[in-house]
């Protein structure tokens, strides 16, 4: 009953990992390009809902969709002011540029909001109770765990529909593959960018606010480690992949999860990047990731 | 001038390199116009230059009046040019018929069915095939995935690059007979070809370029005919 427990708390920090990574490897896909302010983002996204709900007194559901906007918002003008001027310069080049950005946000939060913790209330409650006790309270399972599982799920049915049956979703995965193509089809290739870098956002807002409830502290540095996390997980599923990103945030939650609770409660971190080693020796484009040969 | 597509003295470079050098030519409607040359010569940079992929220093390209050198390549496509680039380049994740749907990215939805049936008429192949991902099919599927691809925007000119590059000699022929059909049934068409005997006796007039320069043109036959031809071709 303990371990059903764990696979329930792994399954649901997996999910939070998923989502975030979910970003990461669609811009990486499309863009070609690691986008390491995702992690602040999500952050910005948790900031956003946590005011709304506890100082304007908004209904949460407001206080995520808002945050959704805000973080959209966001992830375009990050976009384009900070990555689309170096579409054509070389990648250490955005590299550097994407963590001068994550610093960037992070020390702007700080001043905006100061770096003193905030506590992030837990509104996926029901009736007072914060979740359900099943067999005489040996499991517990939350209902921000349940709420998790559940968006990740449908945020993947979405995305799923969005890049196999629309025309814009479709467009995305053109301009990924072949931009120049793309384009020969009249294809937009700077807005199709963009739109990427929105869903990204708007997922990392989301990812925010569920990572927040389930782990309830707010900081400016909030983002950061579960976004290298989450970066692990979309290495670890094959960068670029849709589904690598869900299997790799999921496989990276049980991991920790489940180190946590019966090998060190210290190591963790150490156990999951051996792990993530251990697979890009044997497979070096991650699990899911297919080999793409360098184009003469 | 009355030509659909008239090229103005343009000059490309790649950096310091001066690819293309004071180039001009033009295509009537219902024309197929080849550009020759070997490897080198310039004939992919001319192509992409007319195509919005690449940028002319000087000079000006005209497309029905129109001067459109400095509009945008994913822009050129609703004003009636496609071009099929050099190595086919289609996409090779996403099946057949998304490849075709994306063809038709400017086009409105209402007639994409339609447009496909037209597509699939001409290559039964790709009907054989529509949910194959491309990069399943052979080199010559994929020419025709590519073309296919091109038509499903209604082009006024259809720009070809290299059709035959990699094919089989029997696909060869088989792709330059869809060229004449497509001509036959009203497409312009600006061929580039590094086969120019197959080029040239598909066209009604060409080109031929050297080391970014224009040094012939005249009317396919007397093209053939040409010691300019030979020259080019064994690199004398």
């Amino acid at each position: 009953m303990t371990l059903l427990g764990h696979l329930i708390t792994g399954l649901s920090l997996g999910s939070i990992y998923a989502i975030i990574a979910l970003g990461y490897t669609m811009v990486y896909g499309i863009a070609k390009m690691l986008n390491f302010a995702h992690g602040d983002v999500i952050m910005v996204g948790a900031y956003i809902c946590f005011f709304a709900v506890t100082s304007f007194s908004l209904p949460p559901v407001v206080g995520v969709l808002l945050a959704m906007v805000v973080c959209t918002i966001l992830g375009v003008i990050i976009e384009g002011l900070a990555y689309k001027p170096l579409r054509q310069a070389p990648s250490l080049a955005v590299l550097i540029t994407a963590i001068g950005v994550s610093y960037f946000l992070q020390n702007t939060a700080q001043i905006l909001w100061g770096a003193d913790y905030k506590s992030f209330p837990n509104f996926l409650t029901l009736g007072g109770q914060t979740g359900i006790s099943l067999f005489d309270g040996r499991l517990n399972i939350t209902y921000a765990a349940i709420v998790t599982i559940l968006a990740c799920v449908v945020i993947m049915l979405a995305l799923t529909f969005f890049t196999s049956r629309t025309k814009m979703g479709k467009a995305m995965r053109a301009v990924s593959e072949d931009k120049g193509a793309a384009q020969l089809m009249g294809i937009n290739v700077n807005s199709t960018i963009s739109m990427t870098f929105a869903i990204g956002s708007a997922l990392a807002a989301v990812a925010g606010v569920l990572m927040c409830s389930a782990y309830p502290t707010l900081s400016p540095t909030t983002g950061s480690l579960p976004g290298i996390r989450a970066f692990t997980a979309a290495v670890f599923g094959g960068i670029g992949s849709i589904p690598g990103a869900l299997l790799g945030g999921i496989l990276l939650g049980l991991v920790e999860t489940l180190t946590k609770a019966y090998i060190t409660t210290s190591l963790y971190d150490a156990v999951v990047f051996a792990l993530l080693i251990v697979v890009l020796l044997v497979k070096p484009s991650g699990l899911l990731g297919r080999y793409v040969p360098e184009k003469v | 001038m009355d030509a659909l597509l008239n090229v103005e003295g343009i000059n490309v470079y790649y950096g310091a390199i001066h690819a293309i050098k004071d180039i001009s030519f033009y295509v009537k409607e219902g024309e197929v116009v080849t550009l020759i040359g070997a490897n080198g010569a310039g004939k992919t940079t001319t192509l992409q230059t007319v195509s919005g992929l690449l940028r002319s220093k000087t000079g000006s390209i005209t497309f029905e009046g129109h001067n459109i050198s400095s509009v945008r390549a994913d822009k050129l496509v609703a004003h009636g040019l496609a071009q099929v680039p050099e190595g086919r380049r289609v996409f090779l994740q996403m099946s057949v018929e998304e490849n075709l749907e994306m063809g038709a990215f400017t086009q409105p939805p209402s007639g994409v069915g339609q447009d496909l049936e037209m597509v699939y008429d001409l290559f039964p192949r790709l009907k054989e095939r529509r949910r194959q991902v491309a990069g399943t099919l052979s080199g010559g599927e994929q020419q025709m995935l590519a073309m296919g691809r091109a038509l499903m925007s209604h082009p006024k000119l259809l720009m070809l690059d290299e059709p035959s590059m990699g094919l089989a000699p029997i696909l060869v022929e088989q792709i330059f007979e869809i060229i004449q059909n497509l001509n036959r049934s009203g497409s312009t068409i600006l061929l580039v070809e590094q086969n120019a005997q197959m080029a040239l006796s598909v066209a009604h007039r060409g080109y031929v370029l050297e080391t970014g320069k224009i040094v012939a043109t005249g009317t396919g036959a007397e093209l053939i005919e040409s010691p300019e031809i030979k020259k080019a071709y064994l690199g004398g």
